[in-house]
């Protein structure tokens, strides 16, 4: 330790002569803060108080601006925290509000000199350590310093006293059994007629009611005193905010406040209190029509007010009121829609979300056609933010305000032909979502992929590359509803192709894959049974295998007409004659030959994959059009069947699955799935994705017995099919999902709601033919859309049972505290004083206390219990809550005990109903007589 | 707690002052700090005071070249908050006379003190001009 020297402490530089040095910038910030800090460490060990409190001031000034830590400084705090100097002390006292927290060792060393300042004469020492308790409190300190803080509640000095109130909140909140020994003084200071007291008080109960308003309903008088009388803006806005929390709990406590909160709002000047009155009247008193046109009223001259804060506010207490009241946005469309155009990005984005609250299902096209246009018009940021909100007001509820869905999904590809568009990913999931659910929609969906591929521009977007993969995902998986697959397939293998990251790409090339697949399965199974008796026939003889395309075209112009018409039965597409799928082939070959080489697996092993059936069929495109039927029969009749079954595998429609779905399988006799399955996800789950070619290849055989056999229900027998199946469907839904983004079928299945809709479930016995059953339906519940109604189905999923959302228990603390408020309010009023009740106040060491009410109360409280049935009801409500606490603080196990005693004459359920009661804000009703003996009548 | 934090920052974004009322580490503030002033000092006079930042408000006004920033919940009355941080600047200008950047840099415990007088726990207990200069009057006497 360097000795303390009267050097250092004579040539000592002062807070302000760093503050010079900092603003001179002789040597750089940096380096002239860690001299200063060098300094400081040596300054902060001098013997000298002097010197090691301008030391402490001096870092405390660093650390506050310049963000230098000052951990290493709190026992030099508390050292001069023990000066005898004020002035020494002031400079600690900062220092430790600002650094001192929860786990700082030393924070325990400062409780006697709290205590020693707490009890002080002057009462600018009690300030500062109040003060500084208001913000370092922890369990231990709020525990220890509880009777200081109770005697300083009652002080004769009002400086003193409104510290002590405003600290309870803190002391509180840490500690709240101090609550027993406080908030006696703590309410009879809301009776104090000074309004600093009266606005520390206040404030101190808003800050509680926020919390746990219920708790304090049986106040309601003293607030509405207050309300009334009051002349401070400060304390009416204070009560209002109470009053906001109270009034919904209690409906005649509404009625009355209603009267005064319509004075003020008249009579008001400050716009502060104005704007908390029509606040509390959207927020609370939303029933009382007279009120809410009043308040709407005003609500209004905010709006035409030049001044940006008060338009701001007057759209946000109008998104409240939207709510209840959506005639009060009619009212105000106009300001509303042009604030859509404001100077002030927040003031634009409130109106947003106020457009977005008036959406309902009949003008949805409208406004959003209204907001797309604004959407062109605004910047990049605005722009995002308006399509976000359009995605997520139209999405929500699985499309609930949607009825035209061919509308929306082509809104959605005009959106992403939106110059700033930013929202691809949305718009992606919601494509391929809707794409899944609605059946109805798929030709329109087709339709507005293929308008969003065809256009290279896009390519170049990369913003818009997730829309382009839905897009191509889309066209593929039901490319039966395109009405030119060779285009569309042309557009899948356009150059600037090469410009998407190798993931989308991969879906590209599936997707042609698929529409390859469809296009050989329409040309040669499908028409392959009638075509060849009917155009072959006419094919000139002669022409050899090896003849060159251009003979090619020409024969097909020739035959071209024969085969659109015999096509033109099956579906009304573009004519697919063998020269066209010629040309395809060829176009594959030319477009993902180069792919072969390619450095991303996902691409190179789809284009293998593509050009693999592309060299499979392309001989029998060749020999079949021009060798004599019969000779190619044998080999025809494979490839045609190969053909099939892999149109068959790509036309079994994917269902959205969800999340639960694998839970409601039930394990089949002789599977083990630990063993198996588990090696399998070892070795295939992340090292390589599923091969295309195994599955198309090899599976649809296995598939269509698993199938088969589902239909039957699972059979014993069927182990080994069913396995396969699950196995399969299970390769097959990843396989399908797969190139889509990670992450992409969770978010899916992510979305279901939980929907026991009982008419869904019929739907799947109407499932026709087509749609394929992979394996038991419980597995995949997939509901085909009804056609009858006007709305096409959406199709939800049976979510398990879901278990109700566990209500979000409010913390411990909270929930002791309440309680403790509880006991001591109800108990006030309910219970007669008793020998503990007096114990109480005199003796405010609440731990000792607890033990001696555990001997004196339960027979006293049991007694009353059996006898006075009245006031029951709410005392039950309180004690479960401590029950409740037990749990989960065993500290205050003895206070616990006592309840324990008390409650076990009451049956369980009657003790969760009465915690529920507690929690639930919901249920008005039930509470509200639970309540009612609480509050004395004639004040409400 | 209806206040969460309260910051000075001038036009350069240099933090002036800075009082916090609940516990925050050296590099969250850090953060929060950076945060704010890139959004708030981007605005302009045409624009609302108000502007959300992760799960709370921050009310905001400018006097010269100072920044008072005030974060709040979110049930905060912010046109209260802006009163509020006129009465601040009211309060320092009547005790240092014409108050500017400079008074506050050099005088930093003051105006902690004036905050202190002002608001404890996050919540405004004293809004008489008088009432909260007399300590500091009366420790400025005594020193």
């Amino acid at each position: 330790m360097s000795g303390p020297s009267l050097m250092d402490s004579l040539f000592q530089r002062s807070l302000e002569d760093i503050i010079k040095g900092l603003r001179q910038q002789l040597i750089g910030e940096q380096a002239f803060i860690s001299k200063a800090l060098d300094e400081i460490r040596k300054e902060i060990k001098s013997t000298d108080l002097s010197t090691k409190s301008t030391a402490l001031l001096k870092l405390s000034y660093l650390s506050n601006l310049h963000f230098h830590d000052m951990s290493f400084a709190a026992f030099p705090a508390l050292e001069v925290l023990s000066s005898p100097r004020f002035s020494h002390k002031k400079i600690a006292y900062h220092a430790i509000s600002f650094s001192f927290h929860d786990s700082t060792p030393v924070l325990l060393l400062i409780t006697n000199h709290l205590r020693k300042d707490l009890n002080s004469t002057n009462e600018f020492e009690v300030s500062l350590s109040l003060q500084c308790l208001s913000r370092i409190a922890n369990v231990d300190l709020a525990r220890d310093l509880t009777p200081e803080v109770f005697t300083l509640l009652s002080s004769n000095k009002l400086y003193v006293r409104k510290r002590a109130v405003a600290v309870v909140l803190r002391v509180f909140e840490k500690y709240p059994d101090s609550v027993r020994v406080c908030f006696k003084r703590l309410v009879e200071n809301l009776e104090n007629s000074d309004p600093q007291i009266l606005s520390s008080v206040v404030g101190v109960f808003s800050e509680l009611a926020c919390k746990d308003p219920r708790s304090y309903l049986p106040l309601a008088p003293e607030f509405y005193k207050i309300l009334v009388d009051s002349k401070s803006n400060w304390i009416s806005i204070k009560v209002l905010k109470i009053f906001s929390k109270l009034a919904p709990l209690e409906p005649r406590l509404a009625k009355r406040v209603v009267e005064p909160v319509c004075d003020l709002l008249r009579n008001t000047g400050a716009k502060s209190l104005l704007f908390e009155c029509i606040r509390t009247v959207v927020t609370s008193l939303s029933e009382y029509e007279s009120a809410v046109r009043l308040a709407v009223g005003k609500v209004r001259e905010f709006l035409m007010d030049d001044d940006p804060n008060l338009k701001y506010l007057g759209l946000q207490a109008l998104r409240i009121v939207a709510e209840k009241h959506l005639w009060a946005v009619s009212e105000n469309k106009e300001v509303v829609i042009k604030s859509l155009s404001d100077a002030d990005p927040n003031i634009k984005i409130e109106s947003l979300r106020l457009v977005m609250a008036m959406v309902s299902e009949h003008n949805v096209s409208e406004i959003s056609r209204v907001l797309v246009n604004y959407a062109l018009k605004s910047d990049p940021v605005f722009c995002n933010e308006i399509l976000g909100s359009i995605l997520s007001t139209c999405s929500r509820n699985l499309y609930e305000i949607i009825v035209d869905f061919d509308w929306y999904v082509s809104l959605l590809g005009e959106m992403s032909r939106i110059p700033h568009c930013q929202m691809g990913e949305e718009i992606e999931n919601q494509l391929i979502d809707i794409g899944l659910r609605v059946k109805d929609v798929r030709p329109e969906l087709v339709r507005v992929a293929r308008y969003l591929l065809i256009d290279p521009a896009l390519l170049g977007n990369s913003f818009l590359h997730s829309v382009l993969s839905a897009a191509a995902w889309a066209s593929g998986e039901y490319v039966e509803f395109s009405r030119n697959p060779l285009e569309l397939m042309e557009a899948l293998l356009q150059p600037r192709t090469s410009l998407l990251p190798p993931s989308i790409r991969g879906i590209y090339i599936q997707s042609a894959f698929k529409v390859l697949v469809f296009c050989l399965h329409t040309c040669f199974v499908r028409g392959g049974s009638i075509v060849p008796s009917a155009s072959l026939n006419n094919l000139p003889a002669g022409v050899s295998a090896s003849a060159s395309y251009e003979s090619f075209d020409e024969f097909s112009v020739e035959n071209g007409a024969d085969v659109t018409v015999v096509h033109g039965q099956t579906r009304a597409s573009a004519p697919i004659t063998k020269e066209s799928i010629v040309n395809l082939l060829n176009l594959v070959e030319l477009a993902l030959g180069p792919l072969l080489g390619s450095h991303d697996v996902e691409v190179q092993e789809r284009a293998r994959n593509l050009l693999g059936i592309v060299d499979l069929t392309k001989p029998e495109v060749l020999n079949s059009s021009v060798q004599e039927k019969d000779d190619s029969e044998g080999k025809g009749v494979e490839t045609s069947q190969i053909i099939k079954l892999m149109h068959d595998a790509f036309s079994k429609e994917l269902g959205p699955v969800s999340l639960s779905a694998q839970g409601k399988v039930s394990l089949p006799d002789g599977l083990v799935l630990k063993e198996n399955l588990g090696d399998l996800e070892m070795i295939c789950g992340d090292i390589e994705p599923p091969s295309s070619n195994s599955f198309s290849f090899g599976s649809p055989y296995e598939e269509k017995d698993g199938l088969s056999f589902s239909n039957l229900q699972i059979k014993e027998d069927s182990e080994q099919s069913n396995e396969s199946t699950s196995l399969l469907a299970e390769h097959r839904k990843r396989h399908g999902l797969y190139y889509l983004p990670s992450g992409k079928s969770e978010l899916i299945s992510n979305d279901y709601p939980p929907a026991n809709d009982p008419t869904l479930q019929c739907d799947i016995n109407d499932n026709d033919d087509n749609l394929v059953k992979i394996t038991a339906e419980s597995l995949v519940p997939k509901r085909k859309p009804n056609h009858g109604k006007p709305r096409p189905v959406v199709v939800k999923l049976n979510e398990v049972d879901e278990k109700p959302v566990a209500m979000k228990q409010p913390e411990s603390r909270d929930g002791s505290l309440s309680g403790a408020v509880r006991d001591v309010l109800f108990g006030r009023e309910d219970i007669p004083p008793t020998s503990s009740q007096s114990n109480l106040s005199n003796k405010p060491s609440s731990k000792r206390k607890g033990k001696e009410k555990q001997h004196t109360d339960p027979h006293l409280e049991s007694k009353e219990n059996v006898i006075d049935d009245g006031n029951s009801s709410s005392r039950r409500k309180d004690r479960s809550h401590g029950k409740e606490r037990r749990h989960r603080s065993p500290r205050k196990k003895n206070f616990e005990e006592r309840k324990d005693t008390d409650q076990k004459e009451k049956e369980k359920s009657r003790r969760h109903h009465g915690r529920h009661k507690s929690r639930q804000r919901a249920e008005e009703p039930l509470k509200v007589t639970a309540q009612t003996p609480v509050i004395p009548d004639f004040l409400l | 707690m209806g206040i969460r934090f309260i910051l000075m920052v001038n036009k350069q974004g240099q933090t002036r002052l800075a009082q916090y009322y609940e516990w925050l580490t050296l590099e969250e503030r850090r953060a929060l700090e950076g945060e704010i002033v890139r959004k708030c000092l981007a605005r302009n006079e045409q624009q609302c005071s108000f502007v959300e930042h992760r799960n709370y408000k921050i009310v905001y006004r400018r006097y010269a070249s100072l920044f008072f920033l005030v974060g709040v919940d979110n049930d905060e009355n912010e046109l209260a908050i802006l009163e509020f941080i006129h009465l601040l600047v009211e309060t320092m200008d009547r005790h240092f006379g014409n108050v500017c950047e400079l008074d506050i840099m050099f005088h930093l415990e003051k105006a902690h003190f004036m905050l202190d007088e002002m608001v404890m726990n996050g919540s405004v207990v004293e809004t008489s001009k008088a009432n909260i200069l007399s300590p500091i009057q009366l420790m400025e006497k005594a020193s």
